[in-house]
């Protein structure tokens, strides 16, 4: 009984008892999902367009992070690197599609998601040569990001937003949004949802699978990007950031593989989901569930809605 | 019997001809030196039993399969092999025999992927859907809907295809093809599984677009009133080896023909 009321309801009383606490701790949640909705985002990008499971996302944020840091380092000014890396990563999506997918293509699934374990492997090894293995302090302030924290009193009592959070929200956001036009409105974007659907009736039409694999996989990079140097302002840069890409799992199971409100809201529920738990319910089983709430939720989705919560539901006809 | 080699009638030059194409898939020979032309402004139907070839044949002059042997001269450019992308360019549009749409996207929507091909903005100002992007997305929205009125689609631009019937979802795929401003345009099977009063209105739209765009027709269709009512000329397969050309009158008088459909007497 007792552990029934510690579950049920005192959660919920320290919630009313202390409320700034509690939009102090959903507003963490949400930074931490707004990052994990870009990472999955990359995944359905790239899953949409081609349907292959990308694997070397997380590896993709890693050595676009690297790639601008490292630059900086070399003597090259902060924005002019930014650049280069958009450079950089357009040269990778034009390499993956030459040297990886186009002598994959037609072959099964599992094929091209193996090939994206080996281009995982190769990133960690070229990024580790060109900049070392060490950890590296990301360029926050040379890119005009802003630090320091706003503290608002409410509720109260006093709530503080990290003004680099409220950076990455907003960005995270403006580029949600642009990508959205981009694919509703625009030749390109419903040439990509149209290779999503149908490779032959694309082809038939003239839409160039090769042009739209590149535009796929460098939208995938720029993501990967902004994705690094928000996490990177967090902490730093290392290969260890790679593990991040396990996060987004969950999320894509929660919002469903082929969706891109999917992966967003999806982040986001994780994202908050994880933070409340760990903050009040951690405590009863001697915290640090914050590792695997997220897992957690997304089987208790799986069971209820297969296909996730924003997921094309497959009905085959036999 | 064989098919009379002379002109019979001659609605234009030759835009399309196939000459000598084999096409074995390791050891199955899907066609076996199969050779016709296609001219200019005709409806030129493909017909044969389940099997005999047809779809690879279409498959082979829009690019998706490249002929083991043999070649494809199209606008007097010969060519062994031609990509998917190219045969578009050159204005070869196609429908498939399973529809093969965008499920997820408007009638709209998929009737301007139709368009790609004549939309030249790049992508920088694509990205940015302004300026000379805008003005040209208007203009190509302009050509669809004249295609929507067209084909009579106009209660379904915005609903998604997947959840229209399997009729309407053959007219949106017609449509596609059509927005291509294609000169010859295949069609796999258009009156598959439709009823009759459906298969009235494609007749119709393939005479129209036939004689209103002078669009030249290559179509396979199993419906023999169809074929005969519809087309200027048949060439006729069987087991990837043509077995019969000409006038739909004289090709329904072949003796191999009738065998092929018939069945061999023993």
């Amino acid at each position: 009984m007792d552990l029934l009321y510690k579950i049920f309801i005192d959660p919920f009383v320290q919630m009313g008892a202390a409320p700034d606490l509690l939009v102090q701790t959903i507003w963490e949640g949400l930074v931490a999902g707004v990052l994990y909705s870009l990472i999955a985002l990359g995944f359905v990008l790239i899953f949409k367009a081609s349907g292959v499971f990308n694997f070397a996302q997380g590896i993709m944020v890693v050595f676009a992070a690297l790639t601008l840091v490292g630059l900086t380092e070399k003597g090259v000014p902060a924005y002019l690197a930014l650049v280069l890396t958009i450079g950089v990563m357009f040269l990778l999506a034009v390499g993956i599609e030459r040297i990886v997918l186009r002598p994959l293509v037609n072959q099964p699934d599992i094929i091209l998601f193996m090939a994206t374990f080996g281009l995982t492997y190769f990133l960690i090894g070229l990024g580790e040569m060109i900049f070392g293995g060490s950890p590296k302090q990301m360029v926050t302030a040379e890119l005009g990001l802003p630090r320091g924290a706003v503290d608002v009193n409410m509720l109260g009592g006093m709530v503080s937003f990290q003004k680099i959070d409220i950076a990455a929200a907003l960005l995270a956001s403006v580029a949600v949004a642009a990508l959205a036009v981009f694919f509703q409105k625009t030749r390109i974007g419903r040439a990509l949802r149209a290779v999503a659907d149908s490779h032959k009736a694309a082809l038939s039409v003239g839409i160039s699978l090769n042009q739209i694999w590149v535009i796929v996989w460098f939208t995938a990079g720029i993501v990967a990007l902004a994705t690094g140097i928000m996490w990177g302002a967090r902490s730093e840069v290392s290969f260890a950031l790679e593990i991040i890409a396990l996060k987004a799992l969950p999320v894509l199971i929660l919002g469903g593989l082929t969706s891109i409100p999917g992966a967003i809201v999806g982040g986001l529920i994780i994202g908050i989901g994880e933070k409340l738990g760990e903050f009040y319910w951690g405590p009863l089983v001697g915290g640090g569930i914050e590792s695997w709430l997220a897992y957690f939720i997304a089987l208790g989705v799986l069971m209820i809605r297969p296909e996730g919560l924003f997921g094309d539901k497959i009905i085959e006809r036999i | 019997m064989r098919a009379p080699d002379g002109p019979i009638i001659v609605p234009g030059d030759t835009i399309l001809a196939v000459e000598g194409v084999s096409l074995a898939f390791g050891g199955v020979k899907a066609l076996t030196d199969v050779s016709f032309d296609i001219r200019k402004g005709e409806i030129r139907a493909i017909i044969g039993p389940n099997g005999a070839g047809k779809t690879s044949m279409l498959n082979c002059i829009n690019g998706f399969y490249h002929p083991t042997q043999g070649a494809i001269t199209f606008k007097g450019l010969r060519r062994g092999k031609m990509r998917p992308s190219e045969a578009a360019r050159g204005g070869i549009g196609r429908t498939f025999q399973n529809v093969a749409l965008f499920k997820g996207m408007s009638t709209l929507d998929n009737i301007m992927t139709g368009r790609s091909l004549k939309m030249t903005r790049n992508f920088f100002w694509q990205a940015l859907r302004f300026g000379p992007a805008m003005a040209e997305e208007v203009e190509h929205r302009r050509v669809v809907e004249d295609i929507i009125d067209f084909l009579e689609i106009q209660a379904i631009r915005k609903t998604p295809v997947g959840k229209l019937p399997y009729g309407l979802q053959k007219r949106v795929e017609l449509g596609r093809a059509l927005a291509m401003e294609p000169e010859v345009l295949l069609l796999d099977e258009p009156m598959a599984g439709m009823n009759l009063e459906e298969k009235e209105d494609m007749c119709r739209f393939i005479l129209d677009v036939n004689q209103q765009f002078g669009t030249t027709i290559a179509l396979i269709e199993h419906d023999m009133g169809v074929v005969m009512d519809l087309s200027d000329r048949v060439v006729v397969l069987e087991y990837g080896m043509k077995i019969a050309d000409g006038v739909p009158a004289e090709v329904k008088r072949d003796e191999k023909v009738i065998a092929a459909y018939l069945g061999q007497p023993h």
